[in-house]
């Protein structure tokens, strides 16, 4: 088939051709601008769906792979790989569904320097697509590296008044990681002979002892960018200092490379030192899920809060994860999604109200409900879904991943998940705080001020554009929460295989 | 000596450039004062074809002038590299002379001359002719580096240059002297036959390439032989510090690696702890100190020490005849990759530069992506490219270079080649910061040549990371037959 008509690298690199025609639309036409990112990152999600409609459930292995040499001279033997599974669609779905939706919500909040945030934001794009996709080392770092770079301008351009601290703290926290982790894929390309993922699996032959020191430096750079306490001190102070788009991928996607990359490396080239991992990998993921909750509590900034409780929930996900078994991986992965969605219509309602109060302070807030009855409705149906209420999504996800963790043989100690179930209720805690204190309780002194500034006009509920971008992440939080069957039933298959293989290990370990 | 000895075909194109400019110099005269774009086309035009000859010489492996000189794919792949060098630094220097006021004919005649050095010392097969060849490449730079005069800081760059450089140069004489008295040889070749057949003094052998090691050393700018390097390159006009910054580090880096792997095998065992020593010196001071500089010129400097010493890992593990060959090969990529990089970054300094040394400043360059992103977007690629990060030819060329070091067993200096990366991230992204999220009025200036110096580096930089194959192909040929 023709390079560029295969459906993965179609998918990966068509933002690039919105990219080519925002060069030529000149920087004042600002709504054409956005049109033109819209419609481009839309089609983008339209592309992911057509990969969703040719993906075969059943099939645990790669699909619409493509492959080609890439640079084989001089003993190397890199290659141009993408390919799909269950592993990654539901991620590749993901960052299809997102992008639209963070680049509708700048409609407003963007005013300046519209055409770079654009060219940034579908460069960011094709570098997470990237990273879901490669299954090559080198073509995986070379995405997963190039994710920085985007974000970075994203944050330090369009950011808050901290901004340049937070881009260049974010940046080299997490190079500090790759760059450690890039020695470790040069070892194994020296010692496989190869890049490929799926070919370095097979072989499965490195020597136990050097299985831990990969094992660190890939897991570093993945820790790093999840994060995993107490490598999380960056994410408060990018997220909080991002604008709310930026805030919304780098909660979205961007943290689940950090999963991701675990699941699809670390368990599967080093299966013996993950299994040996696994409590210690679990023991942070508890400390994580507790410190982020009790941290969360304590903030006076919404949008930190939220930060923090990102910390909370992606513990969750690598409880799951490292559990190494069926339930506790396929809760991890859809619980990687839930925050997702989550997380990020958190970001975007914060960010909504940001864009007319300009203040984040809880102490400010007080009684919007009744001002503005859409938001509040909209912003707990989203807040519930966050802290886990049965029948929406995130129940599904933190109960499948605490059943998974119960029975693990990895773990092997009920204690983690009893801890981290605690976890749940703690985020009741600070999630229903935060609600109460913007929602409830007599109008907050904002409420005057805005309607002074404002000369009358107070406190906008949510339009119709806002509404649009909400309904779409509503829908799939009732969905998933609902009739989550056909969201596991994707990635069953393929967490089925990992799971095989690695508890081959544990038996011959134990 | 009869005349197929001689075989001038291995120096022909290194002999025409050397006529052109001494042609040049004499229809220089006739040139008026105010049209020396004159001369600086026709230096151009020399350059290129010379380049198109230079080409023609690939698969050549032959000696010339009984031993003294070779032509082989080592020699053309440097050579090369530098005549390209010798036209971005023509194209660079074209509009700022005469903005400058600095714009006489000899400035492109002396930059010939010293391409015809760097040429030559890549087609050394003996210490005597390297030493020529040093003398040749250092003598036109000492002048250039001098040529803002009465400039105070240009004449005490030319003077400084000169001085640490005859220095150096002494260095390699006295080294190419003991190991002369050593192995009673000066011809590369010669010299390995008597170091295998036992009949030489092998402690004053190896003292003997230290001290060509150190001479070497300062050319190229290594820790601790690196004290002019700031002060130089801030000195000297622009235009030069970024000819003298990529050619006379490529001409010296092909001595060196001309030198110790083809003569010095034997005593690889001795001095690969030097070599990794220096690599892990130079690459963590560089890069610490440069985290300080507030001057642009300056903070190029230190970057230019560093990444001196990620080429000098290359060196590393020469001593193993597995490794050796992808570890120079890998140190050749890496010298493209810099150079490119490197001539790119200097375009854009050029382009703020003002007289008297203004618009120097890192805090000069707030607010050029708003007013300039044809200038700032390339800046930030290339400094992405001296960081080492995707998708740039740094990544390419650290990645390569990497893997050769871990290859051959030097995973601790590998690691310390990525954690002063990482170091490097912080003043080179500041630059970006600056560029791009300050505010602020820079003034520009746009010549035609420099504007495409920095679009076509930029572009290079960006395209060569997707498709290097034929650069790697190219540079481990080019390896090969030096073994």
């Amino acid at each position: 088939m023709n390079f560029f008509l295969q459906p993965l690298t179609l998918l990966t690199f068509f933002p690039l051709v919105g990219m080519l025609i925002l060069f030529f639309i000149p920087s004042d036409r600002k709504d054409a601008l956005r049109w033109t990112a819209l419609i481009t990152s839309l089609i983008t999600f339209g592309l992911s769906l057509w990969v969703l409609g040719m993906f075969n459930a059943s099939d645990p292995n790669l699909q619409l792979v493509a492959r080609y040499d890439w640079i084989t001279v001089a003993g190397w033997n890199i290659q141009y790989f993408l390919g799909i599974d269950g592993l990654s669609i539901l991620l590749v779905l993901l960052t299809g569904f997102l992008t639209p939706i963070s680049i509708l919500s700048t409609w407003t909040s963007i005013e300046d320097r519209v055409k770079d945030f654009m060219v940034f934001f579908l460069l960011l794009e094709i570098g997470m697509m990237g990273v879901f996709l490669a299954q090559d080392l080198f073509l995986f770092y070379i995405f997963w590296e190039f994710t920085l770079v985007p974000m970075y301008f994203i944050i330090g351009i369009w950011g808050g008044p901290r901004r340049i601290y937070a881009a260049i703290k974010f940046f080299l926290y997490t190079m500090a990681g790759s760059i450690l982790m890039l020695l470790a894929i040069l070892w194994l390309g020296i010692y496989g002979g190869t890049f490929s993922v799926p070919d370095l699996i097979a072989q499965h032959n490195i020597p136990a002892n050097v299985q831990g020191w990969l094992f660190l430096a890939f897991a570093a750079a993945f820790a790093i960018k999840v994060p995993m306490w107490p490598l999380h001190s960056w994410l408060p102070d990018a997220h909080v200092e991002a604008p709310t788009a930026g805030s919304v991928i780098l909660a979205g996607v961007m943290l689940k490379l950090g999963t991701y990359g675990f699941l699809r490396f670390n368990l599967g080239l080093f299966p013996e030192a993950t299994v040996r991992a696994a409590p210690w990998i679990a023991l942070l993921a508890t400390i994580g899920i507790i410190y982020g909750a009790a941290v969360s509590y304590a903030q006076a900034d919404v949008k930190k809060l939220v930060a923090y409780s990102s910390v909370s929930h992606l513990g969750f996900v690598m409880l799951g994860l490292f559990a190494l078994n069926s339930q506790g991986m396929q809760g991890a992965i859809l619980q990687m999604i839930n925050h997702g969605l989550s997380t990020g219509a958190l970001f975007l309602l914060v960010g909504m109200i940001y864009e007319q109060t300009h203040t984040r302070e809880l102490k400010v807030y007080g009684g919007l409900w009744k001002v503005t009855p859409v938001f509040g409705t909209i912003m707990l149906i989203v807040a519930l879904s966050s802290m886990g209420l049965p029948g929406l999504n995130g129940f599904v996800g933190e109960f499948t991943i605490l059943l998974g963790a119960f029975g693990s043989l990895a773990i092997n100690n009920p204690i983690f998940a009893s801890i981290s179930a605690l976890g749940v209720i703690m985020a009741a805690v600070y999630i229903l705080y935060m609600f109460q204190k913007m929602f409830m309780g007599p109008q907050g002194e904002i409420v005057d001020e805005v309607k002074q500034h404002g000369h009358g006009r107070g406190i906008r509920d949510l339009n119709w554009r806002e509404i649009a971008i909400m309904v779409p992440i509503l829908i799939l939080i009732f969905w998933i929460g609902l009739y989550p069957k056909p969201f596991f039933a994707l990635m069953a298959p393929a967490v089925d295989q990992l799971v095989a293989n690695l508890s081959n290990v544990t038996v011959a370990m134990h | 000596m009869t005349l197929t000895d001689i075989s001038f075909s291995t120096i022909w194109p290194l002999a025409f450039l050397t006529v052109w400019a001494c042609v040049l110099l004499l229809i220089d005269l006739f040139i008026p004062k105010d049209r020396k774009g004159i001369t600086a086309l026709l230096a151009a035009l020399g350059l290129a074809l010379t380049l198109g000859f230079t080409l023609t010489q690939i698969g050549m492996q032959q000696t010339g002038f009984m031993g003294m000189v070779v032509a082989d794919g080592f020699s053309t792949f440097v050579n090369a590299l530098l005549l390209v060098s010798g036209l971005l630094g023509v194209a660079l220097a074209y509009g700022y002379v005469k903005r400058m006021g600095l714009e006489r004919g000899e400035y492109y005649t002396l930059l010939l001359f010293s391409v015809t050095g760097m040429m030559l010392m890549a087609q050394a097969a003996d210490l005597i002719v390297v030493f020529l060849a040093l003398e040749l490449l250092s003598i036109p730079l000492y002048v250039l580096a001098a040529f803002a005069r009465p400039n105070i800081e240009s004449e005490e760059a030319g003077i400084k240059y000169f001085l640490l450089g005859a220095f150096a140069t002494g260095f390699v004489v006295y080294g190419t002297a003991l190991v002369f008295g050593a192995t009673g040889m000066t011809n590369l070749s010669a010299i390995v036959t008597a170091a295998s057949n036992g009949t030489s003094n092998l402690l004053l052998l190896s003292i003997g390439s230290a001290l060509i090691l150190v001479g070497l050393g300062f050319k190229i700018a290594v820790v601790p032989f690196h004290m002019w390097t700031p002060d130089v390159y801030q000195g000297a006009p622009s235009a030069v510090t970024a000819f003298m910054s990529s050619g006379a580090k490529i001409a010296g880096f092909a001595a060196l690696l001309r030198v110790f792997a083809t003569a010095f095998p034997s005593i690889a065992s001795d001095m690969t702890g030097i070599f990794w020593a220096l690599a892990a010196l130079t690459m963590i001071l560089g890069n610490v100190i440069a985290i300080s500089q507030t001057n642009i010129k300056r903070l190029l400097a230190y970057s230019s020490i560093a990444h001196a010493g990620y080429i000098l890992m290359a060196f590393v593990p020469y001593g193993n005849p597995d490794v050796a060959p992808v570890s120079i090969a890998a140190g050749l990529f890496y010298l493209v990759a810099y150079a490119i990089t490197n001539f790119g970054a200097w375009g854009v300094v050029i382009a703020l530069e003002k007289s008297e040394g203004r618009g120097l400043e890192i805090g000069d360059y707030a607010g050029l992506a708003r007013k300039h992103p044809a200038l700032a977007a390339p800046m930030a690629v290339f400094m992405l490219s001296l960081i080492g990060l995707p998708p740039t030819i740094g990544l390419v060329g650290k990645f390569y270079l990497f893997r050769a070091v871990i290859a051959g067993g030097f995973t601790g200096l590998a690691i310390i080649g990525v954690l002063t990366s990482l170091i490097s991230a912080y003043y080179y992204l500041r630059v970006v910061v600056i560029m791009y999220m300050r505010d602020g009025e820079p003034e520009t200036e746009h010549e035609a040549f420099l504007d495409l110096t920095t679009i076509l580096t930029a572009v290079a930089t960006v395209v060569i990371s997707l498709v290097p194959q034929f650069l790697f192909a190219w540079a481990s040929n080019a390896v090969l037959k030096l073994f």
